[in-house]
C-alpha cells in the first residue's frame, strides 16, 4: 500500500485555440500531470474511443484497436473549452456522460464568458467544475480532488452491482463532493467486494478521514505535489 | 551597455507595459509557467499569439469586406482574438475586442470597421512592445546576465 510508484494522472485537454492549448498544456504539465491536448471535441472522442475499448467487453460498439497498444493510456480527467466550432464543450460533455464506458471520467468546462445559465447547464449535465478563462495555476489546483475521485470510482467499477447507483449519486450532486465521500465511506461495510479490494477501499477512506486534503499516502502525495512546491 | 544597466532598462520597460495597460496580471501567470525545463515558454506562447492574431485580423478584414457581412462570423473571429489576447495578458487588445463584439451584436458595420482599425492598432502596438522586450532579454542573456524576476505584484 502506497509503496508502488503512483502513475501520473492523465488529463485530456480540448481547446480549438492554439494559444490556449499551449497554455493549458503547460499549466497541467507544471502541476505534474500527463497531458494529451487535442483541438476539437471529435478528436477527443476519437482518442477516448480507442482507450474506451481497452479491456472492455466485446459488445462495446466502439471499433477495436488492439488493447495492448493503449495500455496505460487512461484518462483521469477531461478539461474542455466551452465555445468551439462544431462540437461545443457542452456537446462533448453530454456525449461523455451518455456513454457507458466514458461517463466515469470527470469533465471540467472552461469558458471566457461568465454566463450563469451556461454554468448551471454544464453542472447539471455532470461537469465537475466550470473554470473562467484565462486559466490560472490556482484553477488547475482545483482539479486535484476530482482526479482522486476517479481513482476511487475505478476501484468500484470492478463491482458491477454498485455501478448504476453510484453514477446516480454523482450526477445528482456534482458539486457536493464531501458529502458524497461521506456517503461512500458509510456505504462500505455492506459491500460485497473481494477481500483485497475492500481493504484497499477502506484504507482509502480512512486516509481521507484523517487528512481530507491529501487523500493519498504521504509518499505518493509528495511525489505528485513536488512539481507545484516550487511556486 | 553593461549588463546591470540593461537589466534596469528591462525592468523599467516591463513596468511601463503594465502601467500603460498593455499587459495585465495574466502575463505574470505566463512568466510563472516558465522554468529551467521550459525556458522559452513566454516567447513561444506570445509568438503563437502573434501568428494567430495576424491570421484572425486578416480573416476579419476579409469578412467585413463582403457585400453582405456575416456578423456572426465576424463575432466568432473577434471572440477568438479576445480569448487569446486575454490568455497572454494583452489587455488593450482584449478590451478593444470587447467593444468590437458589442458592435457585432448590434450588426453595426461602421462601428465594426472602426473597431477593426482600433484592434489592429492595439495589436501592432503591443507587438512592437513585445519585440523590444524580448530583444532586451536576448541582449542580457547574450551578455551573460540573467533575466531579473518580475517585481511587480500589484497588477
Amino acid at each position: 500500500m502506497g509503496t508502488a510508484a503512483e502513475p501520473q494522472f492523465h488529463v485530456l485537454a480540448v481547446d480549438d485555440s492554439l494559444v490556449d492549448r499551449k497554455l493549458i498544456e503547460r499549466l497541467l504539465k507544471i502541476s505534474s500531470y500527463q497531458v494529451t491536448a487535442v483541438d476539437s471535441g471529435s478528436k477527443a472522442l476519437e482518442f477516448l474511443g480507442s482507450r474506451g475499448n481497452n479491456g472492455r467487453s466485446s459488445s462495446d460498439p466502439v471499433p477495436s484497436v488492439s488493447p495492448n497498444d493503449h495500455q496505460g493510456v487512461e484518462v483521469n480527467l477531461i478539461i474542455t473549452d466551452y465555445c468551439m466550432p462544431g462540437m461545443t464543450g457542452y456537446d462533448l460533455l453530454k456525449k461523455i456522460k451518455e456513454s457507458s464506458s466514458l461517463r466515469d471520467i470527470p469533465v471540467v468546462i472552461m469558458s471566457s464568458e461568465n454566463v450563469p445559465s451556461r454554468i448551471s447547464r454544464c453542472l447539471e449535465e455532470g461537469a465537475e467544475e466550470f473554470i473562467l478563462k484565462p486559466v490560472r495555476l490556482s484553477d488547475v489546483n482545483k482539479l486535484r480532488p476530482h482526479m482522486r475521485r476517479t481513482k476511487k470510482l475505478k476501484t468500484h467499477q470492478q463491482e458491477p452491482r454498485e455501478d448504476s447507483e453510484r453514477h446516480g449519486e454523482i450526477r445528482s450532486q456534482p458539486a457536493r463532493q464531501h458529502e458524497l465521500e461521506i456517503q461512500q465511506s458509510q456505504h462500505h461495510p455492506s459491500q460485497q467486494v473481494p477481500q483485497h479490494q475492500q481493504q484497499k477501499s477502506s484504507n482509502n477512506n480512512k486516509r481521507k478521514a484523517i487528512d481530507a486534503e491529501e487523500g493519498l499516502s504521504p509518499d505518493r502525495a509528495r511525489t505528485r505535489y513536488s512539481g507545484v512546491a516550487t511556486f | 551597455m553593461e549588463v546591470g544597466q540593461m537589466q534596469r532598462r528591462l525592468a523599467e520597460f516591463t513596468k511601463s507595459m503594465f502601467m500603460e495597460g498593455f499587459l495585465d496580471g495574466q502575463f505574470l501567470q505566463l512568466q510563472q509557467l516558465q522554468d529551467e525545463s521550459n525556458p522559452d515558454f513566454v516567447v513561444e506562447v506570445v509568438s503563437l499569439f502573434f501568428q494567430d492574431s495576424e491570421k484572425l485580423l486578416n480573416d476579419l478584414t476579409l469578412a467585413l469586406d463582403q457585400q453582405n457581412v456575416d456578423f456572426k462570423r465576424v463575432d466568432a473571429h473577434v471572440h477568438q482574438l479576445k480569448g487569446s489576447s486575454s490568455s497572454i495578458g494583452a489587455q488593450r487588445v482584449k478590451n478593444a475586442c470587447v467593444v468590437f463584439r458589442n458592435f457585432c451584436e448590434e450588426q453595426n458595420l461602421e462601428g465594426c470597421m472602426g473597431c477593426l482599425q482600433q484592434v489592429k492598432q492595439e495589436f501592432y502596438l503591443v507587438k512592437n512592445k513585445f519585440d523590444t522586450l524580448f530583444t532586451l532579454e536576448q541582449q542580457i542573456v547574450a551578455a551573460g546576465g540573467s533575466i531579473p524576476a518580475m517585481e511587480i505584484t500589484s497588477f
